[in-house]
């Protein structure tokens, strides 16, 4: 009964998208405020028919329904419920419908935050998420329908791929495609102003706390999923340059272009064709996320089924969505004449420079990914291209935009001198001079790692300096907290951001000097690693809710005193024939102790021992910047969506 | 400055940008892509020791030594697509999903004296997936015919005979 019913939903659902995307296209173009009021009715129903769906297809995990085939293949009785939850969007099917559903959340916001936009602006918007929606619930119902039967019932479900059953991964997915679809939202504000032929400041200030969301939860979900591959892939590595990873950067990099040039539409009423274009290209680079990992043209843990009818499938839709954006893009870009004018060197020209490496980055980032899937359909050939190509290729246009990225907010709007803006930071310069050169004389003759942390100074002092500069620290110092009250939450937001990233940053200069071995030890002997010595106690069994674990035991000492009792653990499921390390680590913030149980043998383990520095700051970095998006996020004037009096404005 | 001078500038600098985005890429290609190759490419075409590559195919039953050397664990096996073998020398722990009989991703340079010196073993599926290039290479070595249906069970295939296989 369940599974039918969610079934009827996800029909029903597909009807209201249509009904949504008819009325609001047909409403906006005559002019019919009738239609186009019945729009934001039908995307709170349209809403309400793909969560109920979706509550469905959870139900059915939760009851372990074996007369579901998604649940028969990717779900058991024994599992635990939290897995047993994130097992419904741990799979293909379930993963579009999550999809599906955060779209039509995007829609429900838009219907219900947007009554202050203008009604053909709001019902075009919604018009073209109820078009996206069309297409992906189609896909479903054709051909990856979750709530399919099977008869006779089975047993018992096969279990979920049991790397996949951790509670980082959990949250993974949900995290990505928030960002992935609140850019469907900027791409629907686009087409709405192509087709109204129409861009100024405030749909700038429309359209940028969308990007911001959607960039600020794209950050989360990319992070979260660097994370669970450092502790649960066990290789000690946080970026695999996978084309999976790939694809969801690729829409951060356009997504961050896209938040930094809707500030100057916003402001100053320019780059209005560029912005629009980004908007496209970040959606865009957001489907091509999806069809690569859906399609399975990618051989990776992610790509759950290669089904060329579906690959196909989400082809068209691909090139149905892009290329029609792109279009429409080509035809009526010509209506929009810029209006704010400015200077090579200013605000607005280093926030050009700023787009510019961010999309010259990410089209390396994109042929590097496709380029051997390409190489294989046409040339033939079997290519990978591997991490030493995307460092190559990436790191010297990352150089100009990191030096670019403290200078940039001293310039003024319009017209700037760059001497001036490089004055005031001369002491970051200093300090991130030192930390190159000390980092040189206390660890040989690393250079990436000391080109690192010294990008690392420049960023965090430098955002410390335009901190210091807002509030008048240094010029009247009496006034400044008080100043600093007032600083409205976007400005703290964007050197929060900013500083996140130098965090971030600082810890891949870390993580560049890392160092691991490899023991061959019985119990009681030891290995050292970077100062501490890591001695094996015991192995012994272990068992879990649906798997049995060997677990080491392995007391790490520091010049003779205790640290910390390390269990790096072996654990194989037995429904899924599968064998899982599970590191064991702790952190001291400055570095990570990182081991893995290795296979036993001659009455000993092999240990694999890592010692990490500055590991967390990765990931607490990007935590960081996330929440610079928030703060950005909540401030007044972007919460508002209105224009403000002309004053504000300018202040900022 | 007039507004054509200033786009003059606008698109010189997108031209700069995207130059050096060609430039960057192109170089990284030109250092950095690794070639697939399975045993009978090397077989054919012995690739020179500074080139890092790929090589793919199926660890062959019984093959798999394991040694010690100063406290660093050591393994030996022999990757084979049918046709040919090439013995592979990787110093580290195995993936877990590492077996015999089963398809193996490796990658590394080879030595002078033919045995293929791992860096990297990539063995992270389960134990019925197949590597679509070790298939693709078992598939031009002769023993499999994919218009005769599905693939035989990876763990027979190292005992096949080519040209007989198949089907």
């Amino acid at each position: 009964m369940i599974p039918e019913l969610g079934h009827f939903t996800l029909g029903l659902a597909l009807a209201l998208a249509l009904a949504v995307a008819g009325f609001g296209l047909y409403g906006a173009q005559r002019a019919q405020p009738r239609f186009m009021a019945l729009v934001p009715p039908l995307a709170a129903g349209l809403l309400l028919a793909v969560l109920a769906s979706f509550l469905c297809l959870i139900a059915s995990f939760v009851m372990n329904d074996t007369t579901v085939s998604t649940v028969v293949a990717n779900s058991h009785s024994l599992k635990p419920l939290l897995y047993k939850i994130s097992g419904s969007w741990g799979n293909h099917e379930g993963s579009m419908l999550l999809w599906v559903l955060i779209l039509a959340l995007c829609a429900g916001a838009v219907a219900i935050f947007g009554r202050n936009l203008p009604s053909a602006l709001q019902a075009r918007v919604l018009a073209v998420l109820g078009l996206v929606a069309t297409g992906f619930l189609a896909f479903m119902l054709a051909t990856s329908d979750p709530f399919r039967r099977v008869w006779p019932p089975a047993v018992d479900g096969n279990g979920l791929n049991p790397i996949l059953q951790d509670p980082g991964l959990a949250f993974h997915p949900p995290l990505l495609y928030l960002g992935y679809v609140g850019f469907a939202v900027t791409f629907a504000f686009a087409i709405a102003a192509l087709i109204e032929g129409r861009v100024d400041a405030a749909w700038g200030r429309w359209v940028r706390p969308w990007a911001l969301a959607a960039w600020s939860f794209l950050t989360l979900g990319i992070a979260l999923g660097s994370w669970w591959a450092y502790y649960e892939l066990g290789w000690g590595g946080y970026w695999f340059w996978d084309p999976v990873e790939n694809a969801s950067l690729l829409p951060w990099l356009a997504g961050c272009a896209l938040l930094h040039s809707a500030i100057v539409v916003e402001k100053r009423e320019a780059l209005k064709t560029w912005t629009v274009f980004l908007a496209l290209l970040a959606f865009a680079l957001s489907l091509l996320g999806t069809f690569l990992v859906r399609s399975g043209v990618l051989n990776s843990v992610h790509a759950f089924a290669s089904d060329p009818g579906r690959g196909i499938f989400i082809l068209a839709l691909l090139m149905l969505y892009v290329g029609g954006g792109f279009a429409l893009f080509a035809w009526r870009a010509q209506a929009m004449a810029p209006t704010g004018v400015f200077a090579p060197v200013s605000r607005e020209g280093a926030l050009v420079l700023n787009n510019l490496l961010l999309c010259s980055v990410a089209a390396v980032v994109l042929v590097g990914t496709l380029y051997p899937m390409f190489a294989d359909l046409v040339l033939g050939q079997k290519i990978s291209v591997g991490p030493p190509f995307f460092n190559s290729a990436t790191l010297p246009l990352a150089a100009p935009l990191i030096g670019a990225m403290a200078v940039g907010p001293f310039m003024p709007w319009k017209r700037a001198r760059l001497w001036p803006a490089l004055q005031k930071l001369w002491w970051v310069a200093l300090l991130a001079l030192g930390a190159l050169l000390l980092c040189l004389a206390l660890e040989g003759q690393r250079v990436g790692p000391a080109l690192g942390f010294a990008a690392a100074a420049w960023l965090i002092f430098g955002a410390k300096a335009e901190f210091a500069q807002r509030i008048g620290l240094f010029s009247r110092p009496r006034a400044a907290f008080g100043r600093a009250l007032g600083l409205p939450r976007a400005a703290w937001g964007g050197v929060l951001a900013h500083a996140g990233l130098g965090v971030t940053i600082l810890g891949l200069a870390g993580m560049g000097l890392a160092t691991d071995r490899l023991a061959l030890l019985k119990p009681g002997e030891s290995a050292e690693l970077a100062g501490y010595v890591y001695r094996l106690d015991s192995v012994a069994d272990a068992a879990g809710a649906n798997f049995a674990a060997r677990r080491a035991t392995v007391q790490v000492l520091r010049q003779g005193e205790p640290v910390v009792t390390l269990l790096p653990e072996k654990r194989s499921f037995p429904l899924a024939r599968m064998t899982t390390s599970e590191a064991a680590i702790h952190t001291t913030w400055l570095r990570d102790l990182y081991v893995v149980l290795g296979e036993e043998r001659d009455g000993g383990v092999v240990l694999r021992i890592h010692n990490n520095p500055l590991a967390p700051w990765i990931w607490l970095g990007a935590g960081l910047m996330a929440l610079g998006g928030g703060l950005s996020l909540s401030d007044r004037r972007t919460r508002v969506a209105a224009p403000a009096p002309k004053a504000q404005a300018v202040r900022a | 400055m007039t507004r054509k001078k200033k786009r003059l500038y606008l698109l010189l600098l997108c031209a700069l940008g995207l130059g050096s985005a060609t430039a960057l890429t192109l170089t990284a290609f030109q250092d950095n892509l690794v070639f697939f190759r399975s045993p009978s490419d090397i077989a054919r075409d012995v690739p020179g020791p500074e080139r890092a590559f790929r090589l793919g195919g199926l660890v062959e039953t019984g093959s798999l030594a394991r040694s010690t050397e100063a406290g660093r664990p050591l393994a030996r096996f022999v990757v084979t697509d049918g046709a040919h073998q090439v013995t592979v020398a990787f110093g580290g722990v195995l993936p877990d999903l590492f077996r015999e009989g089963q398809g193996v991703v490796t990658l590394g340079k080879l030595g002078r004296d033919g045995v293929f010196q791992a860096s990297e073993v990539l063995a992270r599926h389960d134990e019925t997936y197949m590597p679509p290039d070790v298939a693709d290479a078992l598939r031009r070595s002769g023993h499999w015919n994919p218009n005769q249906g599905a693939a035989p069970p990876a763990s027979s295939w190292n005992t096949l005979q080519p040209g007989r296989g198949g089907g």
